[in-house]
């Protein structure tokens, strides 16, 4: 028999009150459901002062946004002006310099599939914001960098920033600058930079912190003056870390410069992707998103190389050298094309559109499968994701299960909840019991319909057991916010889907992860496709399942997982390949069956690194959850999306502070877990 | 004494009272800079006493003189205080209190930009872990030192390549760090402390990070090179064995304080206490002692013997005692007979060494 603790009594009492308030709430009503006069709804004032702003300082923000589109015009103008054979021979040279062939010829398959689509000019439109954007976030980034890098006060103020910077979702970001800056260009651009710049500033202070002192020091003794230690030395040694900084920045500022085409009027290849999403013409949308899928992995390839490429191989007279070689080369080719107009001009009758036939293709398959499609659709809603959201004691009914839930199916569930749970504590499980009887009566109630002072209770509960008294203050304070300025029913509602997503990506990936920490073949099978998952722009990947599935909370729920499942996978394998290899053998020397080795020795070992897996898939599904509002959820995600569809500043705006509280508790408590265990374990683990 | 050089010696680097103190307020210990204490106040005694007040004491008074052309060695363990003191003598750290006189001159009143100019022209450092640039190939590593100076490319790669040369790096100039072995990588470093002729040649523990194999290779090569170079040494270590082998004299450190300064010889003959004995204990005497510290002037001198130079050390001698019964004459650096060494002798100093050494040759 195992000794329940106190924090378990805690956690029980919690239930209690839970099961009191959801069933005979009597005078306490208040805590089930907030009551809509005790809102305090904050969405006008902040109209109010926003457009008071916007009064004052609109003037200086339009004519900032009038100098920033200048360049871009200039960049689409160049790009729209230089044959396409020269750009892709550009980026042909760009890949082969950094790369090599294989990448090189990748490249022309990119570009001559943009040109071949007849998305050429669509394609060149967006990728003229993100080379303004980049350079511009990459000042930004490494100035900030620098400087932090420099100062510690700095530092102090730049870090908690990047956190929030990094956990409002993307979409949030459009929304104040399009109220600033009007509609046009600059909102891309502006939005871009700021959700860009971040891992450039982190990788600039991370690499020339990691710069080791004796190097500084051989620097100082040879007789660098500052400039000279900075330039000569910090600078080039820390070059590589910033490098990945940079392409980071670059991957990010794709992303957004995609996600801002939502806003409309510009003529990129993200509007393409959408505006055919919304008319159902799925096959040109699949042929669009390809064109940014594309563009994305070429532009983290060639990037990726230049961070990583062996130093030896590179020399700066020789790269000087092959630079005059490129331009040359791409005049000519210039000149080329003026004599061959089909090297200016991807020539019409060369297009290659296979969307029609795609369309139909689709049309057929989700005919002739609809029965299969929809059984899986309906049996993953019904039976996993309502009762989780609405609870078993609405989600049962003839409907749906095929039967009700009669008081006497209530009651053998309660039942057998208790049996597993006392049967665990016998088994000196105490934790494990407390454990069976939480989720069961989460599943019973449901989590949207779960009293909202018990889910707020268990938020700060959680808190505190893992990072202590400040953060279940800071929880609590969160939380409360979202409760009484009544946006407490779509948190939930966002709760629930994120929740869910994660909870399977976790599961998923976890074993994803430990099974390619084993295997060598199913590890190079599983990198490349969740190398390329992590690159693709959000919504891309809502593409393929909106296409088969339709709209609706399945759709998004497939959305996040794809995308949140990369981290769990790559942490899981991650933590669990770069153990103490001497601790291993130990094991193992003890005697240690594959089984007791991976569940008692390894997996708590490499847990510090799968919470920080956690902790990006739950940051992860959270900002594919806001996307997801593209294909009807509700929740936060949809009333940023309203807020950004109405220029209502105080509606996006709530809604997005919303997710970012929720993203920031999230991230608080996992990383203190994560944190703790390392500590014990005296391990080191590292964001990836 | 046996072996002390009868002119006076040049001093090219002299550091006097160097103290250095870690924490909030290290300078209310000291009412000047000269970190010369006030009359009747006992250095140790203030270490103390700096150490009681939450402070970290890093170097206590260290005092010693660096001679022109010599190997001076600063031996001690990790925490010791010696690579602390290594790095005042070119302000890498800062002193607290002290001077440092590099011909005279106190490096720590000059301000920023000499001091720049004195570390281009006259401080060459080695570094434990090579502290090689790793965007730079070897031959850019070694005319790093020149490139700061603002010397043109063809310049300063020439030069490099002389210092390449001479450390026999030839043929890896293209290479880059990451490609180099532990021993080709303090070469390059060896090799760039080297660039600008520096007079002062510090070296922070250069030999430590690398196989014993290697280690004994690069301690010969390093001999070889300071006979060739005449350069005037500071060489840190934390193995006495080498520090016996190279040093002309050493200093012993202990929690930030010079324990005993002298010729290896001094310190393994007349420790000043149980600190320092402990590290001589387990050297092999044979190979330290050498024909002078041990010659016995009492002893007859028979006709017919042979003679041997003082600084025969007494393992080279063995096998020639082995055949010569009587022993043979023993002669200082100008010819004067300074006593007879036999078998008897070196047995009564080899055992008589382990239980007291003081006594050995006295």
């Amino acid at each position: 028999m195992a000794r329940i603790s106190s924090s378990q009594y805690l956690w029980l009492g919690l239930l209690v009150l839970a099961l009191i308030l959801h069933f005979s709430p009597g005078p306490l009503g208040a805590f089930v459901t907030y009551p809509t006069e005790w809102v305090v709804s904050v969405t006008d004032q902040m109209n109010v002062a926003m457009r008071w702003f916007v009064d004052a300082f609109g003037p200086v923000f339009k004519a900032i946004g009038w100098l920033l589109e200048w360049p871009v015009f200039a960049a689409q103008k160049i790009l729209a002006f230089l044959p396409w054979s020269v750009t892709c021979f550009i980026f042909m040279a760009l890949s082969y310099l950094a790369s090599g062939w294989r990448l090189a010829l990748f490249a022309l398959a990119a570009m001559l599939y943009m040109a071949g689509i007849g998305y050429w000019a669509e394609s060149m439109n967006s990728l003229a914001i993100v080379l303004i954007s980049v350079p511009m976030a990459i000042a930004v980034g490494f100035g900030l960098g620098v400087f932090g890098f420099y100062s510690k006060r700095a530092r102090r103020i730049i870090m908690p920033l990047l956190d929030l910077l990094q956990t409002i979702p993307a979409f949030a970001y459009l929304l104040p600058i399009l109220i600033l800056f009007g509609f046009g260009t600059t909102v891309g651009l502006v939005a871009s930079v700021l959700f860009a710049f971040p891992p450039t500033v982190r990788n600039t202070i991370l690499g020339l912190r990691a710069v080791s002192a004796e190097i500084i020091e051989a620097g100082e003794i040879s007789g660098a003056n500052a400039r000279q230690l900075f330039w000569k030395v910090r600078f080039p040694a820390a070059k590589s870390q910033i490098l990945l900084g940079v392409n980071q920045t670059t991957m990010a500022a794709l992303s957004m410069v995609i996600i801002a085409s939502i806003i409309g009027g510009t003529n990129d290849i993200g509007w393409e992707v959408l505006s055919t999403m919304r008319k159902a013409q799925f096959g040109e949308s699949l042929l669009a998103g390809f064109v940014i899928a594309l563009m994305a992995m070429l532009l983290d390839r060639i990037t990726h190389a230049f961070a990583t490429r062996d130093r030896a191989i590179s020399s700066d007279e020789k790269a000087l050298k092959s630079w005059h070689l490129v331009l040359a080369i791409a005049g000519a080719v210039w000149l080329l094309s003026l004599v061959v107009p089909a090297l200016a001009e991807w020539p019409e009758n060369l297009v290659f559109d296979p969307a029609p036939a795609m369309n139909t293709g689709l049309e057929n398959f989700i005919l002739n499968w609809r029965l299969v499609l929809e059984a899986i659709k309906n049996s993953a809603f019904f039976f996993v994701m309502l009762p989780v959201k609405i609870g078993l004691i609405q989600a049962v009914s003839p409907f749906t299960w095929g039967f009700a839930l009669t008081p006497v199916l209530s009651f053998a569930y309660a039942a057998a909840l208790v049996v597993i749970a006392g049967f665990a504590l016998v088994r000196a499980r105490a934790a494990m019991g407390v454990t069976v009887l939480l989720i069961g009566a989460t599943l019973y109630i449901g989590l949207t319909t779960m009293p909202w002072a018990v889910v707020l209770a268990a938020f700060v509960l959680l808190s505190y057991q893992t990072a202590g008294a400040r953060l279940a203050i800071g929880t609590a304070l969160g939380l409360g916010f979202l409760v009484i300025i009544g946006l407490w029913p779509q948190s939930a509602l966002s709760i629930y889907l994120c929740g869910v997503g994660v909870f399977i990506c976790f599961v998923l990936g976890s074993g994803i992860g430990i099974w390619a920490a084993h295997s060598q073949t199913v590890s190079t099978i599983v990198r490349p496709v969740i190398d390329t998952l992590q690159t693709m722009p959000l919504f891309v990947i809502l593409i393929p399942f909106v296409m088969i599935f339709k709209i609706g909370e399945f759709t998004a729920l497939l959305a996040i997982i794809a995308y949140a499942i990369v981290p769990a996978i790559r942490y899981t394998e991650h933590g669990l390949r770069n153990l103490p290899p001497d601790i291993i053998e130990s094991a193992t020397t003890l005697g240690a069956t594959p089984a007791q080795l991976l569940f008692k020795v390894k997996l708590p070992l490499a847990l510090p690194a799968i919470m920080l897996g956690l902790n990006q898939t739950i940051i992860y599904g959270i900002s594919m959850l806001v996307i997801t509002a593209l294909v009807g959820t509700n929740g936060l995600g949809q009333r940023i999306y309203i807020g950004l569809g109405d220029g209502d500043f105080g509606v996006g705006m709530t809604a997005g502070i919303g997710m970012a509280i929720i993203a920031m508790i999230a991230d608080r408590i996992t990383q203190s877990v994560s944190l703790r265990k390392q500590q014990a374990l005296g391990l080191k683990t590292e964001m990836l | 004494m046996p072996g002390t050089d009868p002119t006076p010696l040049e001093v090219k680097l002299s550091c006097r009272h160097i103290w250095k103190v870690y924490g909030t307020h290290p300078d209310r210990f000291f009412s000047n800079k000269s970190g010369r204490l006030p009359d009747g106040v006992d250095p140790l005694n203030h270490a103390q006493e700096i150490r009681d007040s939450n402070h970290i004491v890093a170097g206590a008074n260290v005092s010693f003189d660096v001679h022109v052309g010599e190997i001076f060695v600063i031996m001690g363990l990790s925490g010791s205080g010696k690579s602390t003191i290594v790095r005042c003598l070119s302000r890498l750290v800062e002193p607290t209190a002290g001077e440092v006189l590099l011909d005279g001159q106190n490096l720590l009143d000059i301000n920023k930009r000499e001091l720049i100019e004195f570390r281009r022209h006259k401080m060459g450092m080695v570094f434990q872990n090579f502290g090689l640039m790793p965007h730079l190939n070897v031959l850019d590593n070694v005319a790093f030192p020149l490139e700061l100076q603002g010397i043109d490319v063809k310049e300063r790669r020439r030069r490099a390549q002389e210092i390449i040369d001479l450390v026999g790096l030839e043929g890896r100039e293209a290479s880059f760090p990451s490609q180099l072995s532990g021993g080709q990588q303090q070469r390059v470093g060896i090799a760039r402390s080297l660039a600008v002729k520096p007079e002062l040649w510090f070296l922070d523990e250069p030999f430590s990070a690398l196989d014993p194999l290697i280690r004994k290779q690069m301690q010969d090569e390093f001999l070889r090179l300071q006979r060739e170079l005449h350069k005037s040494i500071v060489f840190i270590t934390h193995d006495f064995m080498e520090a016996l082998r190279i040093a002309d004299r050493m200093a012993i450190m202990r929690d930030g304080e010079v324990v005993q300064i002298g010729r290896p010889v001094d310190l393994i003959l007349n420790p000043v206490d149980d600190y320092v004995r402990e590290f001589t204990n387990d050297v092999p005497w044979e190979l330290v002692l050498t024909a002078g510290d041990i010659a016995d002037p009492a002893h007859k001198f028979a006709k017919g013997m042979g003679h041997i130079s003082a600084d025969t050390s007494v393992a080279t001698l063995l096998p020639y005692l082995a055949d010569h019964e009587a022993g043979v004459v023993v002669r200082d650096g100008d010819g004067n007979d300074m006593g007879v060494v036999n078998a008897r002798r070196v047995i009564e100093a080899l055992a008589s060494g382990v239980q007291n050494p003081a006594q050995v040759g006295m």
